[in-house]
């Protein structure tokens, strides 16, 4: 067992119909790091994600967690194991209240998911961690709101608390600071570097930014395949990056 | 509170109902309310269309008139083996059929349902297009006689109520919970550890499972099984009675299943009756169109909009 990554991909390879949107890609996440995927838009950076945790099959290539194979695991599966992942579309259930969102992740550990002949009153014992979390990302005051109503920040910070409630070994986040305002963005950097203290996280995120002050180490990819790794020092110096990234480089200035 | 006081004027309707109504009539609104309760299950609050719910109602039907025919059976133990059959069915179908999404989930159901419509027609054991006749009611608990209407729709509307609060304390469950949280977002609940297609398949039998109970009820009402109840007709007319009442509310099923009766026997007495499938198309249509949540999705916006 390597205490030393968390996860690992060997030559990942996603084909779709003779398009490669993943091309070669042996990613190492060390164990409590931050991991930032960047790279430009339709590198392959969601691709890898839904590789990662099973809504995609890859077309070949292995993926370990804590050294194990977990390549042939189903999504649900590999979520109980401890790799959670959010989306890039906020994923919240938006008819549930902003407690029953974070209860529904609670409630799994519980065992009692498929009692249909018991009154849902018992999830209450689950409340008060409920509420903790959610004053843990600042929704505190929102338990009761209805999950459509919030906006689209506060969406985001529930769905960082969701997943913490499963308290998984990695998180991945998929661009948390997306559609945001300078404020908003900055609340939820500040949160990504809190809840990382006990855990790994691998994000994609487009806001540099954010990528340098949050990141321990950095992966570029390019047309699927990976450009360059390192550091922010030594990835932001590299003059394929630079290139690569210029556009994106520019749109964020003028954003 | 106000809900619960609701309920028991409701009940006190419901006991007294057949002084002014033909028990008969309001037996066969309960069986179709339940039937479309069932439903409505996994439309309302999976997002499952089934386009074959028919075939649970008609096996429930099949499976308790033979054994009332052909066995001793008490009408209790009857109706309970044929919820169990429909459960069965529902069980082999379920996992057929769940992993589809949207539209293959409506076809594979349909398909489903009319396999099962081939054998019945068929199999020496249910009486081809004639279907069982004359089934009898028999003596609830060896001692209660059926055959007196008051008597079975008392029966019934014990039955109706127990299919009910089953569905809504599935609703309003632990497992209920995760069942909304799938029809918010699927994608999401799966990355929360949840095998959905788990899920989908338990309400997928337990709607089965209820929908052969109003089956089975509703051979005995009638003393008759026959293939009307698994045509492809019947499982068209539990979405249009969904839809019209209202679904994903808990009495819509009940409005709607009681409106499309009550207008079936309105009309079948009259020179409109060979207009009642055009009749009942308008209507979809109309309801389609103008209300799109259904009698009781619209009554619960106006009382929102007005005292909320
Ligand atoms: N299911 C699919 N079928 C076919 N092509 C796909 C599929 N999913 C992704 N692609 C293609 O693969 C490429 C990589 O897409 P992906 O979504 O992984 O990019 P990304 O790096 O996440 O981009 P963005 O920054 O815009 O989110 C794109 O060209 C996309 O069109
Ligand atoms: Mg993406």
């Amino acid at each position: 067992m390597s205490a030393d990554y968390v996860l690992e991909t060997q030559n990942l390879i996603k084909e779709f119909k003779g398009f490669t949107a993943v091309d070669d890609v042996s990613l190492k996440i060390q164990r409590g790091n931050i991991h930032a995927l960047i790279g430009p838009n339709g590198a392959g950076k969601t691709t890898v994600f839904n590789l990662l945790t099973k809504f995609l099959t890859p077309t070949s290539g292995t993926i370990l967690f804590n050294g194990n194979d977990i390549t042939s695991m189903q999504s649900a599966a590999i979520a109980r194991k401890g790799v959670v992942r959010s989306f890039q579309i906020s994923a919240v259930f938006p008819h549930l209240s902003v407690l029953e969102n974070v209860r529904v992740a609670l409630q799994r550990k519980e065992g009692n998911s498929f009692h249909f002949w018991k009154s849902d009153k018992i999830l209450n014992r689950l409340n008060d961690r409920a509420v903790e979390l959610l004053e843990s990302v600042g929704l505190g005051d929102f338990a009761d709101a209805k999950t459509v109503d919030l906006s689209y920040g506060r969406k985001r910070a529930l769905e960082i608390a969701t997943t913490l409630a499963l308290e998984p070994e990695l998180m991945l986040l998929d661009e948390p600071t997306q559609g945001m305002g300078h404020e908003d963005v900055d609340v939820v950097a500040n949160l990504i570097k809190r809840v990382s203290k006990d855990r790994t996280i691998l994000m994609v995120e487009h806001n540099l930014h954010v990528v340098s002050k949050l990141a321990d180490q950095i992966t570029v990819l390019q047309r699927g395949a990976v450009l360059t790794e390192g550091n922010y020092e030594t990835v932001s110096a590299d003059p394929r990056v630079q290139e690569a990234y210029l556009g994106v480089a520019a749109e964020e200035v003028q954003a | 509170m106000k809900i619960s006081k609701f309920n028991i004027v409701l009940l006190g309707l419901a006991l007294v109902a057949p002084f002014a109504f033909y028990p008969v009539l309001l037996m066969k609104v309960l069986c179709f309310a339940l039937f479309a309760c069932a439903f409505n299950l996994l439309l309302g609050f999976v997002g499952l269309l089934s386009f074959g719910h028919a075939v649970f109602l008609g096996t429930g039907g099949y499976v308790t008139g033979y054994l009332m025919m052909n066995t001793g059976l008490t009408p209790e133990l009857g109706i309970l083996a044929g919820t169990i059959a429909s459960g069965l069915l529902g069980a082999v179908y379920g996992k057929l059929s769940v992993k589809r999404e949207g539209i293959y989930f409506a076809m594979v159901t349909l398909a489903l349902a009319q396999l099962m419509f081939f054998v019945f027609l068929q199999a020496p054991f249910t009486g081809g297009e004639d279907g069982l006749q004359g089934i009898p009611r028999g003596h609830l608990f060896g001692f209660i006689d059926l055959s007196d209407n008051l008597n079975m729709y008392y029966f019934v509307l014990a039955i109706f109520l127990f299919g009910f609060w089953l569905i809504n304390r599935t609703v309003h469950s632990p497992f209920g919970q995760i069942l909304k949280a799938i029809r918010d977002n699927e994608p999401r609940a799966t990355s929360l550890g949840y095998n959905v297609n788990d899920y989908k398949w338990a309400a997928f039998v337990i709607s089965a499972a209820l929908a052969g109970l109003a089956g089975s009820t509703k051979t005995l009402v009638f003393q008759l099984a026959s293939l009307t109840d698994v045509h492809w007709h019947m499982s068209g007319e539990v979405v249009l009675m969904t839809l019209l009442g209202g679904m994903g509310t808990i009495f819509g099923p009940v409005v709607g299943a009681a409106v499309v009766v009550g207008i079936q026997n309105f009309l079948s007495g009259g020179e409109l009756g060979n207009y009642v499938h055009i009749i009942m198309g308008l209507i979809f249509i109309v309801c389609v169109l103008a209300f799109r949540s259904g009698i009781v999705g619209e009554i619960q916006k106006i009382v929102k909009r007005n005292f909320g």
